[in-house]
């Protein structure tokens, strides 16, 4: 036996805890799935003070899995009722829960009845502490499987993973050697499925997977690490949990100005919005203000086709299938066709099999010249955007108007 | 030497030849890298909104992309909808089906929810913010196992992951499976998508993640490290690192580029499983949810802790990032649904 306060110092010196709270939340977690337990509690949690605790038996410990019957709760409980002391008698929620154990086992009281007293005749025979330190700790097992109504019972699993079938360490096997005839098949579980040895065909594809990868060329680590922390240092200031948003979060001052400010249909954007599409013309097209913008720039120089083109392969990927076929003939009419209104400029390659494709349409047909386009953007319109007086003058905006407002 | 011994052996070279590929490019640690990055400091977050009205656990929930609304499913089987703002229920949608899996909500136009069933597979449709049920599509009863996440990728196409270890893309006008993407040796238990639609990545029990070609339909790449069931798995916001959380305690962060694991974070006194994770907008901040009814936040650069989010009574089963970044919120089996920032 031991006390919580030492249960806490331990775990904070062996594990190198630093705060008192985390180690008692460690602890109650051990204590909740029935290693340690209060001597004089139901309710299984640590706590810093002068309260005893006790070591679980290993016969009773979660990892031997444990899932006992109710025929199992019965016969403890009935057992307790047994023993004249005063200290084991049941508690509320025990009586109720025999007081209903008993309805469900009408027919089978009689041999529970019995299980019952033979244990009870067994413990006698049993040493006077002895007895009862392992009182306590079948008690602290049934606090485990059969939780104090309020207390969280961390035998439940995920449904997902009960449904998993293969759980053969759970042990059926009744706490007090009890055979049953008559093992009720809970419907969750199901038989398990069969595995599949490996064919020379999966090893084939595995193979030819294999060299796939092989052939893929790694990048070193320093320099992906380097991307990923530019990555979040640039975006830093657009993060709300790190930055404080202008004006305010509107979940925490019940202000929604940012919102209305940011809402998609704003034909003002603020200077840190079209900051952003600075880093990348995948800003500038994912933000529909920004592709507005940019779309408007390209017309004013008789170069939107591409655009235009780069967003009609886009939708064209999001139509219902029966629209489809249509679509790809109005988008080689336009832009790709001999003679189209809006010829985009792709190279004799791209060409050849885009008109390929349209013989046989998808959704992917136009995804390699949509591939190609995007590059012509990136290197040419894109750049030209950023340093268009449109966009400038956006970028500079609210000091324009500063300015002007003085 | 029989001709499976043959195979087997060109197998384990390829695979000799692919870890070593890799350990030349581990040039450095991530750690090693961020060590001069400055701190982030403690994060702490309030709870900005407490939405009660579930009645059982909560399994999953989702935000939509107008960041105002998410909707989460208990089991026993209801679908909340709920105003977060506000604070208040919008609907709640009883379903049929015995066990749901998942929830979520896709494009503002269309306001659609998809909800997948553990007990009969089969995927149901919603249209509109009131409760007005759709479509209740059968096709789906060929998978062999129960559906444990989806994920809209537009207006007409879903992808799922299943515990009969397979993903597959569906038409949504047709109900009929476009792809099935095989390879995972254990079921797969949650996805995400790439922020380009063009890839997906799947999480199994298997303890291997995968990268999937969505119009290629076959395995790009996978991601070995964990030693138990990944339960959870997202995209870093520029979709080039996916970081992954699993019954080992450890959340993983993987890199695709560099095709390995770039950091690992756990704590010696964290030793219960992780059962969802989220990137903050920046990425710099990951939040891992466990059942030990807390959320931790890390320093996902420095690998450290910076924070924990505690209210729940009972194991946190779900939770999300608004799209704009603005706020987390947390479900639970405790029945309740948290928003914190």
């Amino acid at each position: 036996m031991f006390l919580g306060a030492d249960i806490v110092q331990w775990l904070m010196k062996n594990l190198s805890i630093e705060d008192p709270g985390e180690a008692i939340h460690l602890g109650s977690l051990i204590a909740a799935q029935g290693y340690i337990f209060p001597i004089s509690d139901h309710v299984l949690s640590l706590k810093d003070d002068g309260t005893f605790y006790r070591f679980q038996a290993p016969y009773f410990w979660p990892s031997n899995c444990w899932e006992p019957e109710n025929t199992d709760y019965a016969i403890y409980l009935c057992k307790r009722t047994m023993q004249n002391k005063a200290r084991l008698e049941l508690a509320d929620y025990e009586a109720e829960n025999l007081a209903r154990l008993q309805r469900a086992f009408a027919r089978k009281w009689e041999f529970i009845f019995m299980q019952a007293e033979a244990q009870v005749k067994i413990d006698r025979k049993k040493d006077k502490t002895e007895r009862k330190i392992l009182d306590s700790q079948e008690r602290a097992f049934w606090d485990v499987h059969r939780p104090v109504p309020g207390c969280v019972n961390t035998t439940e699993m995920d449904i997902r993973k009960c449904r998993r079938m293969k759980n053969p360490q759970k042990v059926k096997k009744s706490v007090y050697g009890i055979t049953e005839d008559s093992q009720s098949q809970s419907p969750v579980h199901t038989p398990a499925q069969a595995v599949r040895k490996t064919t020379k065909d999966d090893l084939h594809k595995q193979i030819s997977f294999l060299n796939l990868q092989i052939d893929r060329h790694c990048l070193k680590m320093s320099k992906v690490a380097e991307s990923l922390i530019s990555y979040s240092e640039q975006y830093v200031e657009y993060d709300p949990l790190l930055t404080q948003p202008e004006p305010s979060n509107p979940w925490n001052t019940d202000d929604t100005t940012l919102w209305d400010l940011e809402s998609r249909l704003s034909k003002d954007p603020s200077q840190q919005r079209v900051k952003r599409w600075g880093f990348s013309m995948d800003e500038v097209l994912k933000d529909p203000v920004g592709r507005d913008q940019f779309l408007r720039f390209l017309e004013s120089e008789f170069s939107s086709e591409n655009l235009r083109f780069w967003l009609a392969v886009q939708d064209l990927k999001k139509r219902p299938l029966q629209e489809v076929a249509d679509r790809i003939q109005e988008i080689w009419q336009e832009f790709l066709a001999p003679g189209a209104p809006s010829a985009i400029n792709l190279d004799s390659h791209s060409y050849e099999k885009t008109s390929q494709n349209v013989k046989d349409p998808g959704r992917y047909t136009f995804e390699d010249a949509q591939e190609h386009i995007y590059k012509l953007m990136k290197s040419d319109s894109y750049a030209r955007f950023l340093r268009s007086n449109a966009y400038q003058d956006l970028l500079q905006a609210r000091r324009k108007v500063a300015f002007s407002q003085d | 030497m029989g001709e499976m011994e043959q195979l087997r052996q060109e197998a384990e070279e390829l695979k000799k030849q692919i870890a070593d590929a890799r350990k030349a490019c581990a040039d450095t640690t991530l750690s090693q890298v961020t060590s001069s990055m400055e701190v982030v400091g403690r994060i702490q977050m309030r709870t900005r909104r407490t939405l009660r009205g579930h009645l059982a656990k909560i399994y999953a929930m989702h935000w939509s992309t107008d960041s105002r609304y998410c909707c989460s499913h208990q089991k026993p089987v209801r679908l909340f909808e709920w105003d977060c703002e506000r604070g208040r229920e919008l609907g709640v949608l009883p379903l049929q089906v015995l066990f749901q899996g998942v929830c979520f909500w896709d494009p503002p136009k269309s306001k659609q929810v998809c909800s997948s069933s553990c007990a009969k597979p089969s995927v149901v449709f919603r249209r509109r913010v009131r409760i007005s049920f759709v479509r209740c599509n059968d096709a789906t009863s060929c998978l062999l196992g129960y559906l444990s996440c989806c994920r809209f990728l537009d207006d007409n196409q879903i992808v799922t992951s299943s515990g009969d270890t397979t993903c597959v893309l569906w038409d949504i006008e047709t109900g009929t499976q476009k792809c099935v993407f095989v390879g995972h040796t254990g079921d797969c238990m949650s996805l995400a998508v790439a922020p380009d639609f063009r890839l997906f990545i799947s999480g199994a029990c298997d303890a291997t993640a995968k990268l999937w070609d969505i119009r290629e339909g076959m395995c790009r790449q996978t991601f070995i490290g964990h030693e138990s069931d990944i339960n959870a798995i997202c995209f870093f916001p520029n979709g080039n690192a996916i970081c992954t959380g699993s019954d080992d305690a450890t959340c993983r962060l993987f890199d695709l580029r560099a095709d390995q694991e770039l950091v690992a974070y756990s704590h010696e006194s964290i030793i219960c499983g992780i059962t969802s994770v989220a990137f903050s907008k920046s990425g710099r901040l990951l939040l891992a949810g466990y059942d030990d009814f807390n959320c931790n936040t890390w320093d996902s650069m420095k690998g450290e802790r910076v924070g924990v989010l505690s209210g729940h009574d009972n194991r946190v089963s779900c939770l999300g990032v608004t799209s704009d970044g603005m706020a987390i919120a947390t479900g639970s089996w405790d029945s309740f649904l948290k928003i914190w920032n």
